[in-house]
């Protein structure tokens, strides 16, 4: 149990000062590493609570694709010229406008639930008995069964996004020469394939 | 605090003896496979390859990786040190860090976990950071272009090699690596799923940026790409971390495809040979063809990798998603059905 314990203040400490320095490093890079971190390290949590699915699905997903793609076009700014005290100082009101909701919300919940953790198991099981069964198996008999809608609306939704931002950015471009596969390779007369005889080369 | 420390410290001995018994075999294999590497390399080009120093050259390797050890480390002005110093640690530390759940035998594996594909398949999407970061903090323009060109390059590939994957465990039926081996005692996976198999092997060519998709590094255009500024010691963790990444690579060849370390027809003295021995022979043969595709084939233009990448391989693998469930569901072959 303190080894648990240990691990988990170390995941949760890892993820608080790296969230931290997320919003107080002057590089955008710096910023997104330490997001990597955080969301490295909320991987961890789940692996503490025996969800190793989702842990493994959180990196597959948020760092190693997303993450990614952030990086890439934080690492393509001129951030050496973007950063400016009146800047930041101008967004401290709404800052902290949401930070007092999300305190509010958490205070809200707190005061309505009784915090006592081993209330948790005792929660009547809205879907099945996942007894006996790993978490991947558990994820997969309800959620292609009794949130088949969810799943395939947002499905549907990422697919409209997806087909949005190409339409927005597609544009016909006029004299690109574009390579097309299947015609080089049908190409009749222009290229001969031939066996050339060691130490006698061939005739052109 | 010292009752903690008492309970603990045996456990945490063992880990570390464990990870040791990981860690030393796996530096081998690396020197071997950089010697092998070159050696194969030479032969089809009819040279002769490494072979002063020591015995056949087999000393060349370690008198490369003395030298390296003993040059000075070159920190470019300007760039961004913490993770220009940072990046060739985290490129090797995950790709040994990969290594812990490769079972090379019946049981033997430092950690039998449930979703044990998944975590070779995180792990490995990781990768891309010591590139990206490399890339960046070098504050220099061939090492930039190296890393971008590696990021579009290794996180398109991963969707083939997902796809892959996934139907491979529609046969098994479980994330567990060494399930999927047990899963192919009749029939190992490279005969009903053979063109995922090859589609499999390029597409871990390509994840392991290993000629003929080499472009982060192309010599001809990048100068070396990400690695341009390195020197020394760092140079070396990348190259370390580089060559571990193929190993696991054909690795997860021989587990996903090639029956791991079950024996190619369970009769007597084929099934006498302790497992590891037949794992590391299938390890041997995946990384001989990737060291033979490295000596034949010429280097990819990069808008034909991507073409191969997107307009090919995804669609091939998604249809081999769909046909595989269809004929599994079909036929009432499916694992727990």
């Amino acid at each position: 149990m303190t080894a648990q314990l240990l691990t988990f203040y170390l995941f949760s400490g890892v993820i608080l000062i790296s969230s931290l320095m997320v919003i107080s490093t002057k590089n955008p890079v710096h910023s997104v590493l330490f997001l990597i971190l955080s969301f490295l390290n909320a991987a961890g949590l789940f692996v503490i609570l025996h969800a190793e699915f989702l842990a493994m699905i959180l990196i597959i997903v948020y760092v190693g694709a997303v993450a990614v793609l952030f990086l890439f076009v934080v690492m393509m700014l001129d951030f050496k010229t973007s950063i400016n005290k009146d800047n930041i100082l101008q967004f401290i009101p709404i800052g902290i406008l949401i930070g007092v909701v999300f305190i509010a919300e958490l205070i809200i919940v707190l005061i309505n639930t009784k915090f006592d953790l081993s209330n948790i198991q005792v929660l009547p099981n809205p879907i099945s008995d996942f007894t006996g069964k790993s978490n991947t198996e558990a994820i997969g008999s309800v959620l292609y069964t009794d949130y088949i809608l969810y799943f395939q609306l947002s499905g549907v939704i990422l697919l409209v996004a997806m087909i949005g931002s190409i339409v927005l950015t597609l544009r016909e471009r006029e004299g690109v020469k574009r390579q097309v596969v299947s015609e080089q390779l049908q190409r009749q007369g222009k290229i001969d394939l031939v066996d050339v005889k060691s130490g006698k080369g061939v005739d052109i | 605090m010292i009752s903690l420390a008492q309970t603990y410290f045996i456990e945490v001995m063992t880990i570390i003896l464990y990870c040791l018994l990981i860690f030393v075999p796996l530096l081998l294999g690396v020197v071997m496979a950089l010697y092998a590497d070159r050696k194969i390399w030479a032969a089809v080009q009819k040279r002769r390859g490494p072979n002063v120093v020591g015995p056949y050259g087999l000393f060349q390797v370690p008198a490369d990786g003395l030298k390296f050890i003993f040059k000075e480390i070159i920190l470019p002005d300007g760039s961004d040190k913490t993770v220009f110093l940072i990046a060739p640690i985290i490129t090797l530390a995950l790709s040994i860090t990969a290594w812990a759940v490769v079972p090379v035998q019946a049981g033997v594996v430092l950690a039998n976990i449930n979703v044990g594909i998944l975590y070779i398949f995180a792990i490995s999407s990781l990768g891309v950071y010591g590139i990206l970061m490399a890339g960046w903090s070098s504050n220099s323009k061939y090492p930039f272009f190296g890393a971008l060109r590696s990021a579009a390059q290794m996180v398109s590939y991963e969707v083939s090699i997902g796809f892959v994957i996934i139907t491979v465990l529609l046969c098994v039926g479980s994330l567990n690596l060494t399930e999927i081996v047990m899963a192919q005692k009749t029939m190992w996976f490279f005969i009903p799923l053979f063109p995922m198999f090859i589609v499999f092997f390029i597409s871990a060519l390509a994840e392991t940026n290993r000629p003929p998709f080499d472009l982060p590094e192309a010599e001809s255009e990048l100068v070396a790409g990400y690695q341009t500024e390195y020197s020394g010691m760092p140079f070396v963790l990348f190259l370390f971390g580089e060559y571990i990444n193929i190993l696991l690579m054909c690795a997860m060849t021989t587990i996903l495809f090639l029956g791991g370390w079950l024996p190619p027809i369970d009769i007597y003295p084929l099934n006498a040979v302790p497992g590891f021995v037949w794992f590391l022979l299938k390890v041997i043969f995946v990384f001989y063809l990737f060291a033979m595709v490295k000596a034949f084939v010429p280097r990819y233009r990069y808008d034909q990798l991507m073409r191969l990448g997107w307009k090919v391989f995804l669609p091939l693998s998604l249809f081999a998603v769909v046909a595989t469930s269809s004929i599994l569901f079909f036929f009432n072959l499916a694992p727990g059905m």
